[in-house]
């Protein structure tokens, strides 16, 4: 368990947009009748998103108006689910999963570049920009190492490709989600398919499928 | 190895459309009709016959749960819940099924629904899977949209299936925990019985499966039972996604026959161990849950079920992370202990305090900085945490450990001896009481 509070700073009001409002609506309607309460975990989520990636006091309390849940019900699933940012984070939120598949392909070197360039977990830079956690098994276990920032997963990590990585988004250029070392998703290197050649080609492109023909 | 013919996950890599068209040529959404014609009996039985036993972990026989849903009653519906808060350490293959195969799920979706007289479904994707929810959600609105699914669909069978998610908790992969949290409560583990059979979702009957497990289904039913049994050893059948992570040369996902020796596995797929085969210390063989199996008991045992339950491990998720020579095992398994701290979701008492317990005993551990004696108390004590809990959480907190004192018992030892050779030396390290 880890023990989660809310922050010491909260704005006074949170209010959805009208658009997160209709598609709160849409996102209740997948249950049956009387069970919205199913859809706290996505309506605080989306509370959160609209709330620069952090859960205000406000929004929580929102949410459990909405719902028509007790304060405390939400407060419950608020400080349970750790995906919940209780306080303000970077813009630039990276999770760095720590767990051992990662840390036995390097993630301790990861960690240390976090640490020389963002500071202690859970500091905001002076700028903004960053802010970083060591989180548990994110479930990109064949592309190790690998962090989550905001959205989007960066796999295949070395500190040399994670360093230019921070540099692009530091600088606001864009950048390649998912695999750093050109895979493609999780087979066994670039190019040098073991499986499902038949289908793709030895070079795991110029298969059948692959063919623009049959797209 | 495994020919690509008898491959289920075609576009694994997502190297090919992972839409509907794409999921077609592939052979998804063929004759689906005709499979629910055959009614819901033949299905289970083809379901039972085919072996098939549930991807998830713990690996129930699919068939045998679905026959346990009880007949439908109006006042009562029925729910199949999938579940896709893949969470545990090693696993990354329900991912790949998602983003790159997702029409193989929605069509299992329909098929396992129908079995199950149930008419409606809930995905529940882990929250960190952003991608891989919009790659869901943008299939099942396009099987919507062609009319597969839905409430007047081609197959005559009305159904509607939902994506929901959860916002990071490994808990939540338990069963009852993850319809806890779909209900929009802490996720928690239920007491059992009732089982979700007869009291699951808003207290109806619902069966939860693991993704694979249903997205497999549909193949298994085209392709005959007969097929899918032809691979791997009695009771372990079937073709099977391993999740290779750590220290070979090309850690990857591949889908393989059930019971193919690991060292084949790491040799066809993953280019080897690094360092070569004599460099390899141990492996976890099914994901952080089970214990770690030392080097030459591991390297010629088929990878299923029962050949590594004879080896007081288990095949769990097959999320297979291989650990070389340059492995700090004690650290590896500390930093487990510390996962396990991390998750517990602290309703039972003997996991909430004891995760933590073992896991400050295994930090000073890696240090050495222990006694001998605490070897066993650590020992004692995770078995006084295993079977104590609601759910089995408590017990995977306590089976790296064992694992780790089984066979790397001589490893601890020397790092105390090491710590307290400098001790003697060196005044600035304190010797602390143990806590």
């Amino acid at each position: 368990m880890s023990v989660r509070r809310l922050a010491e700073n909260q704005p006074a009001s949170f209010e959805f947009t009208a658009q997160n409002k209709a598609w709160l609506e849409k996102q209740i309607a997948k249950y049956p009748d009387g069970r919205q309460a199913s859809a706290v975990i996505p309506a605080l989520w989306q509370a959160q998103k609209q709330n620069d990636y952090w859960l205000p006091k406000a929004a929580i309390e929102k949410v459990a108006a909405m719902l028509d849940m007790p304060v405390i019900r939400v407060m419950e699933v608020a400080t349970f689910y750790t995906m919940f940012n209780l306080e303000p984070v970077g813009k630039y939120f990276i999770q760095m999963c720590g767990t051992t598949p990662c840390m036995l392909r390097g993630s301790d070197e990861i960690k240390a570049v976090l640490e020389r360039r963002v500071g202690e977990q859970r500091h905001v830079t002076a700028d903004g920009l960053f802010s970083w956690l060591e989180v548990e098994c994110l479930g990109a276990c064949c592309n190790a190492p690998m962090v989550q920032i905001n959205d989007d997963y960066y796999e295949d990590l070395t500190p040399q490709n994670f360093e230019r990585l921070l540099d692009d988004l530091a600088a606001g250029r864009p950048v390649k989600k998912g695999s750093q070392a050109g895979r493609v998703t999780s087979e066994p290197g670039p190019r040098s398919l073991t499986s499902l050649q038949s289908f793709y080609g030895a070079d795991g492109i110029s298969g059948p499928l692959s063919d623009p023909a049959r797209k | 190895m495994l020919a690509d013919k008898d491959r289920i996950f075609q576009n694994l890599y997502g190297y090919g459309d992972a839409g509907l068209k794409g999921a077609r040529a592939r052979g998804a959404w063929d004759n689906t009709k005709g499979l629910i014609d055959k009614g819901k009996d033949w299905i289970i039985n083809e379901m039972k016959a085919s072996g098939l036993r549930g991807r998830g972990g713990a690996g129930f026989p699919t068939g045998l749960k679905w026959s346990f849903m009880p007949k439908p009653d109006p006042a009562r519906p029925s729910y199949l819940v999938v579940n896709a808060d893949e969470s545990e350490p090693g696993t990354c293959k329900d991912r790949e099924i998602m983003r790159n195969d997702p029409h193989l799920l929605i069509e299992g979706c329909l098929i396992a629904s129908f079995a199950m007289g149930a008419h409606a479904a809930y995905i529940y994707v882990r929250g960190e899977y952003i991608a891989e929810r919009e790659a869901l959600q943008r299939a099942v609105d396009e099987a919507y949209a062609a009319n597969l699914i839905g409430k007047n669909n081609i197959h005559g069978w009305p159904f509607d299936l939902y994506v929901h998610h959860g916002a990071g908790a490994y808990i939540c992969g338990e069963e009852t925990a993850l319809l806890e949290s779909l209900e929009g409560k802490k996720g928690q583990p239920r007491l059992k019985p009732p089982f979700p059979a007869n009291m699951g979702l808003y207290g109806c009957p619902t069966t939860v499966n693991n993704v694979e497990s249903i997205a497999v289904a549909p193949t298994i039913l085209r392709r005959g039972a007969d097929w899918f049994s032809s691979f791997g050893a009695k009771n372990n059948a079937g073709t099977k996604l391993f999740c290779i992570s750590g220290h070979v040369n090309r850690p990857c996902n591949v889908e393989e026959a059930m019971s193919i020796p690991f060292r084949e596995l790491i040799d066809t797929h993953c280019g080897g161990v690094r360092g070569g085969w004599d460099n390899l210390l141990a492996v976890i063989p099914g994901g952080s849950s089970v214990r770690c199996v030392p080097a030459d008991q591991i390297i010629d045992c088929p990878m299923d079920f029962d050949s590594l339950s004879k080896l007081r491990s288990g095949l769990g998720t097959a999320a297979v992370i291989v650990m070389d020579k340059s492995t700090d095992i004690i650290r590896a398994i500390a930093r487990l202990s510390h996962f396990y701290k991390h998750e517990s979701c602290g309703q039972c008492t003997p996991c909430r305090e004891g995760t933590g317990w073992m896991w400050r005993v295994m930090e000073r551990m890696v240090e050495g900085r222990a006694h001998k004696r605490e070897i066993d108390m650590l020992l004692d004590v995770s078995k006084q945490i295993e079977g104590h809990t609601i759910c089995a959480l408590g017990d995977a907190a306590a089976w790296p450990i064992q694992g780790l004192i089984t066979h790397f018992r001589p490893e601890i030892e020397k790092r105390i001896d090491a710590y307290t050779a400098r001790a003697a030396h060196e005044p600035e390290i304190k010797r602390t009481a143990a806590e």
